[in-house]
């Protein structure tokens, strides 16, 4: 499968190769967290590109006015599936996958707290995904948008098991979030090596750290919606059905509640690879960390107190519009904070241009034109004119392609060296970078003015002469070059498997833990736990410290051995999630039953091998 | 802040110079009160936004360019911050957005209200993918094409029938979202005569994009006229072909959801086609009144809007064509 061709065979010549040796069973009971963030990196780019696909049939579609292309069945199913395949499937586990491979080897530990927890995380998400995308097979995929807004999905105008699949499919996510985020609070909290202080904390891992409190405190609020949605639709409940007393808005509120820290949980880890990345490349430390540090604690904090910016239109009222206006407008600030700390790193400093800062930095200059865009519809009474239109598919692309997707393809860039090993192409990465920048702003920056000037958005096509027809066709031109630009990333990854340079252990001249030790590193990460006195120990390492090496002399360290049981316990939600999709209880039964089978069988199984 | 329209026009059609148009859609050419309200808003934003993009990616962009290795060059002097700059670039958004969010405020209070004074009362009712509109004042029903006067204050009282749509003219206001189970409001007084378009922004099922509106501005003389033709009950012309397609209407299983004043076709579910021939256009706003697209609809309501819930029986071409005879003389 996929996942043993991201695994070098062998590679570096090392003695490490065993990080990622073994069959397909190894991979599927691994606690190590190398393996999972390796597992968790290709199934995410593998729905990255599903959800890319999905977004360029859209494209294809709105290429010209009156398209016949693609039915508005199949269109709805497609939106909706590319939002939801997005956030969930790609962005969020991509981010999970760096959480995985580098958090732990940044903070000097040997794995996560809670490995076997760890895999699970993994495989309900990764079942989960495919549980979710099994809905095409089966009388087609959701349909009612990725925001699903009440009563449009009650079975009265959502018939069928669309919705449910995608009910369901998010619930069953929801448990992998939590599990994996618990994990990281625990694994930050507690496995830090001596002298890593909070403050002394990479900026990656701190960022990760308060995705992971926000990954905690807003999946409960999406918990409880689908959940009563769900109750809604299979036990004949009436919490959103107003003919009987019920509320659409209560959706909006609880979906929203999640929805925004939602935006935060997807790009806080980009901001942290990012302000990993330009200090390295700039030969100089982060300007301000303790600001940035700061500004992304009260980004995440704002963001719980802004959810009905996404329902001005709603007619909340003057009072309400007002406080959500101000509190959105707040945020602007330690964004912006954040970005003039990033120039302030790069000014005065050696900008060496090599792949990982050409995307750090093209994150930079998209991330503020989305942040501009967004302050446009903070204002509730200018967002009247702007909300559900294509001014807002620029403005969260601008964030989640130019913002996110940049920030995680520099951290993919940075990072595979350490992964695998080997080094990728500069040339290619700079060619990808280049293709990306220039189609992804065709595609996108027509948008906005699409949408002010009254293009709606999710309509499966336009009527000709409303003058929309020479930026849609800009912007499925752009598109078609976008997803072009991808292939350039996969066959430089696939070349560099076979071909690529070893990186050896820093080829950054990196200053965190991880550029420490051998690429990809052994099993155990640390033979002998580093001691650190200052926030760049590799590069204070020069002068005053000494991180130690990978000395043979000192024994290897046990690691916890492999387990099917988390394996199991996943696979027992998924067909728990099957059976309830078709009400079918014996089907229920069997999942309960594999559920407290992998669970009894992993509370009792012993740690190491 | 009227000087700075323009500049932001001329912004605007800098950027767009090569991508089309005209825009008869367009937000950005307003009509209303309410929509210049929004839009002059927009531009004091949106110049604050040039500013501010300049500023930063000129540094950013002047950063790349200074700072870039050079062989034999100093080794970076390792700074690790600066307080009074911190603070510096801190106040400095937040001096900017106080200036974005005084004005903000101010439109906010002043749109985000019920409609004050003298005002003709509109309700406007979303259906999966209609629009019906209701003058309850002057005791008029009709479907998809919005008829007022200019100067004078409409007052649109939204609900839904069924789902969440949002109904808007941009060139008259902004969205406001139309919600089973609550009213809604928005109001406006267009400044000036024409043919506005609107359709639904709120995603609503399958034939969103298709549930369209149209809105005539027209003198008071002329909207007094539209009213008082559209009150009076459907005509009847005096002809064997009016008789042989009004017979076909009303037995055709038309008049289950179909009204047409003055006749025996009561029905509430669908569109009230008493004037239906004087209408601009049918099938919510996507096809011209004309009795070939009346034909096509009749016959085919689902390819030209899919999920249409319009029941056809099964009916001859000789029928369709005799019904839609009469549809069209119900001027």
């Amino acid at each position: 499968m996929a996942v043993t061709a991201a695994s070098p065979s062998g590679s570096a010549g090392h003695a490490h190769e065993g990080t990622y040796s073994g069959g397909l069973l190894s991979w599927i009971t691994t606690v190590d967290h190398k393996r999972i963030g390796v597992m968790y990196g290709v199934s995410a780019f593998f729905f990255f590109l599903v959800g890319g696909i999905e977004a360029l049939l859209i494209r294809l579609q709105l290429g010209s006015p009156e398209s016949t292309l693609i039915d508005p069945d199949l269109y709805n199913q497609l939106f909706t599936m590319h939002g939801t395949t997005m956030v969930f499937l790609a962005i969020m586990p991509l981010s999970a996958a760096f959480f995985n491979f580098i958090v732990p080897l940044q903070i000097g530990a040997r794995d996560v707290a809670f490995p076997r927890l760890n895999a699970f995380s993994f495989w309900v998400f990764f079942l989960g995904a495919l549980f979710m995308n099994a809905s095409f097979l089966f009388g087609g995929a959701p349909d009612a948008g990725w925001f699903g807004y009440a009563n449009l999905t009650s079975t009265q105008y959502s018939p069928g098991i669309r919705v449910d699949f995608w009910v369901i499919g998010l619930l069953v996510l929801g448990v992998s979030s939590i599990a994996a985020a618990l994990n990281f609070i625990v694994t930050i909290i507690n496995l830090r090596c001596e002298g890593m202080t909070l403050m002394r904390m990479p900026l990656f891992t701190w960022m990760t750290l308060i995705t992971s409190f926000l990954l905690v405190m807003a999946f409960p609020a999406i918990t409880v919606g689908l959940v009563l949605l769900m109750f809604d639709r299979m036990f004949g409940t009436l919490f959103f059905n107003p003919m009987a007393g019920g509320d659409v808005l209560l959706w909006q509120h609880l979906f929203w509640i999640f929805g925004h820290p939602e935006v935060y949980i997807l790009l806080l880890p980009g901001l942290g690879m990012v302000s990993e990345i330009i200090p390295v490349f700039s030969r100089k430390p982060l300007f301000g960390y303790a600001f940035v540090v700061y500004s992304g604690i009260l980004i995440a904090f704002l963001g719980f107190g802004v959810w009905a910016h996404h329902m001005f239109a709603v007619g909340l009222g003057p009072v309400a519009n007002t406080v959500f206006s101000a509190a959105t407008m707040l945020i602007a600030i330690p964004t912006g904070v954040k970005i003039f700390n990033w120039i302030a790193t790069l000014w005065g400093g050696s900008l060496r241009m090599r792949t990982p800062l050409y995307f750090s930095l093209g994150f930079i200059a998209m991330f503020i034109i989305g942040g501009l865009s967004g302050v446009m519809h903070a204002s509730a009474a200018a967002d009247l004119q702007q909300t559900d239109t294509y001014f807002i598919v620029a403005h969260i692309h601008y964030v989640l392609f130019g913002g996110v997707m940049f920030a995680l393809f520099a951290g993919m860039y940075y990072w595979i060296p350490k992964v695998t090993g080997r080094m990728l192409s500069d040339r290619l990465g700079k060619l990808h970078f280049w293709i990306m920048l220039i189609s992804f702003n065709l595609t996108f920056f027509p948008q906005h003015f699409l949408g002010l000037h009254g293009m709606p958005r999710r309509t499966f096509t336009y009527e000709s002469g409303l003058g929309f027809e020479a930026m849609n066709l800009m912007s499925t031109v752009g598109s078609m070059f976008l997803g072009a630009s991808m292939l350039i990333f996969i066959w430089n990854v696939l070349h560099m498997l076979r071909k690529g340079p070893p990186a050896g252990d820093d080829p950054w001249d990196g200053a965190t833990l991880e550029w420490s030790m051998a690429s990809p590193p052994p099993h155990y990460n640390f033979r002998a736990l580093p001691v650190v006195h200052s926030r760049d120990p590799l590069w204070a390492a020069d002068t005053t410290e000494a991180v130690p090496g990978d000395d043979p002399s000192v024994p290897e360290p046990h690691m916890p051995g492999p387990s099917y049981f988390p394996f199991v316990t996943a696979v027992g939600i998924v067909v728990m999630a099957a059976g309830g999709l078709t009400t079918a209880l014996p089907v229920v039964a069997v999942g309960v039953a594999l559920i407290l089978f992998g669970i009894y069988g992993w509370a009792f199984q012993p740690l190491e091998h | 802040m009227r000087l700075w329209i323009g500049p932001l026009l001329a912004l605007t059609a800098l950027a767009l110079g090569a991508c089309g148009g005209p825009f008869p859609q367009s937000a950005l050419d307003p009509a209303s009160d309410f929509a210049w309200k929004l839009q002059h808003l927009f531009e004091g934003i949106f110049l604050w936004a040039v500013v501010v993009f300049v500023l930063v990616e000129g540094a950013l962009i002047v950063a790349i360019l200074r700072f870039r290795e050079r062989p034999g060059g100093p080794t970076p002097k390792a700074t690790h911050g600066n307080t009074v700059l911190e603070i510096a670039w801190t106040l400095a958004p937040a001096v900017v957005l106080v200036l974005i969010a005084i004005p903000t405020v101010r439109v906010i209070w002043d749109v985000d209200r019920p409609a004050r004074g003298e005002s003709l009362v509109v309700e406007a009712i979303g259906h999966q993918w209609w629009w019906e509109f209701r003058y309850p004042e002057l005791g008029i029903v009709t479907a998809n094409e919005l008829h007022i006067p200019v100067g004078v204050q409409v007052d649109v009282r939204l609900t839904s029938a069924d789902v969440i749509h949002s109904f808007w003219f941009p060139r008259l206001g902004g969205k406001r979202d139309v919600i089973p189970g609550h009213e809604t409001q928005i109001w406006f007084t267009a400044d000036s005569a024409g043919l506005y378009l609107g359709q639904c922004a709120e995603f609503c099922g399958l034939s969103h994009a298709l549930m369209k509106m149209q809105l005539v501005a027209e003198s008071p003389a002329e909207f007094e006229a539209w009213v008082e033709h559209q009150k009076s009950d459907a005509l009847v012309a005096d002809s064997a072909a009016f008789a042989d397609g009004s017979q076909a209407f009303m037995q055709g299983g038309c008049i289950a959801c179909h009204a047409v004043r003055g006749t025996i076709a009561q029905g509430v579910l669908g569109p009230d086609l008493t004037h239906v021939g004087s209408r601009r256009r049918i099938a919510a706003g996507i096809l011209e009144n004309t009795p070939a697209n009346m034909e096509r609809w009749i016959k085919n309501s689902r390819g030209v809007k899919p999920g249409s819930l319009m029941v056809v029986p099964e009916l001859d071409d000789e029928t369709v064509s005799r019904i839609v005879a009469y549809l069209q003389s119900l001027k």
